[in-house]
């Protein structure tokens, strides 16, 4: 008997295609899952309005989800909830860091974009760093220079 | 919904929209040709988020006022039926004209979207508080580079302020208002086109004398746009974008 726990479990292994070991639900773009019967819904919104990936991973929710044994899934992305990086996880946040981005710190809706310019280095933790552009090589990314340990590096910018 | 408010909601919503595709469309001329690669990719980050934000106006236009798919809006009208500013058509030209046009528009789209954010029509305000987070990163970016360019040679000032000078009429041209706008006034959807580009005017006169550039004389706006009526740039910008898309327009994608 298929739980609604278990399709967040099923979500929990659906990776954002960009960086592919962070899921969408550490990503917190999933925004209600519920269930009645054979058929379940899994609502999403999307990172960015011009997000490329959204059909994809709408794509990979259903088939993950149906794959639990539902004769129907329904997919529907929209922007009742608007997403922002205060819905990563502490996990996903610890994730990211990992891969090798410098984290979004909460900013509880205060984005102060003067202080992104001292964001901490994911490398070595360093806040002697600059911003080199506010855009990256996708759009949830911005640029950034360590002076501490002289490497480049991309930071997941707070929305 | 009454058709004295319907009208001229789905205008508004087509102009916003057509406005962001054209501009999407031109910033993204800079892919590959950027003064520098940090550039390149700003600007292609940015058509990115309006062509993103367009789409999701198309779409709005077709899940409530019933219009045809985004991609049939998009790619198949001729300019008549385009209704952005003469501001957007223009040719990407030199970077300093680009950037200039990139700050002013931004900042008056940025301003646009907190008033929207408050609209009592609530698919657009939801929107509008997802694209506010987006712009403030363009914003961030145009603020930085006219800045940094007035604080350099003799040569960056001088392109820069000319450059300023140059765009400001069809940056006023921007704030061209949809017949029937008293009433998305009266029913709190839409503050107007007047309010909207009073609070601009104040900001970025007020921008523009902190980085030291002279406030450019104030010239007649450039508009027509919004009624279909555009510049001789608009018509094979439209020929070259939906070119793909009008070999075969029922091919799935």
């Amino acid at each position: 008997m298929v739980i609604e726990k278990d399709i967040w479990t099923a979500l929990e292994a659906v990776m954002d295609p960009e960086i592919p070991v962070l899921s969408v639900v550490d990503l917190g773009i999933i925004t209600d899952v519920s269930m009645d019967g054979s058929r379940a819904s899994v609502k999403m919104t999307p990172t960015f309005s011009g997000c490329p990936a959204i059909k994809l991973m709408e794509k990979q929710v259903h088939d993950a989800v149906k794959a639990l044994g539902f004769e129907e899934v329904a997919v529907e992305t929209n922007f009742d909830v608007q997403w922002n990086t205060d819905r990563i996880s502490a996990k996903g946040k610890e994730i990211i860091k990992n891969f090798g981005l410098a984290p979004p710190p909460q900013h509880n809706g205060n984005i102060d974009m003067n202080q992104l310019a001292h964001t901490a280095c994911p490398h070595c933790d360093s806040e002697n760093t600059t911003m080199k552009s506010p855009f990256g090589p996708t759009l949830c990314r911005s640029l950034h220079y360590c002076f501490d340990c002289l490497q480049a590096f991309e930071a997941f910018k707070p929305i | 919904m009454q058709d004295n408010i319907k009208q001229p909601l789905q205008q508004f919503i087509l102009q916003l929209a057509d406005n962001l595709l054209v501009m999407g469309h031109r910033n993204s001329e800079w892919t590959g040709l950027g003064p520098i690669i940090e550039e390149d990719i700003a600007f292609a980050s940015i058509a990115q988020d309006q062509v993103g934000q367009a789409w999701n106006l198309y779409q709005l236009l077709e899940s409530e006022f019933g219009f045809a798919h985004p991609d049939q809006v998009a790619f198949t009208r001729n300019e008549k039926e385009f209704y952005s500013s003469h501001l957007v058509e223009q040719p990407t030209g030199e970077y300093d004209f680009s950037l200039a046009r990139h700050y002013l528009y931004d900042l008056a789209q940025l301003i646009r979207y907190e008033m929207l954010s408050r609209s009592s029509y609530e698919p657009l305000a939801k929107l509008a508080k997802k694209f506010h987070g987006e712009v403030k990163y363009h914003v961030f970016h145009a603020q930085t580079w006219m800045k940094q360019l007035m604080d350099g040679n003799e040569v960056s000032k001088a392109r820069m302020q000319s450059a300023v000078n140059d765009v400001f009429p069809f940056a006023m041209g921007v704030f061209e208002s949809v017949d029937g706008e008293e009433a998305l006034i009266a029913e709190g959807i839409f503050e107007g086109e007047s309010a909207l580009k009073d609070a601009w005017m104040q900001q970025v006169g007020a921008q523009l004398l902190e980085w030291g550039y002279s406030l450019p004389q104030l010239a007649q706006p450039v508009l027509g746009g919004g009624k279909g009526y555009h510049s001789e740039y608009l018509q094979p910008l439209l020929d070259e974008m939906g070119e793909v898309f009008r070999l075969d327009p029922s091919a799935e994608w």
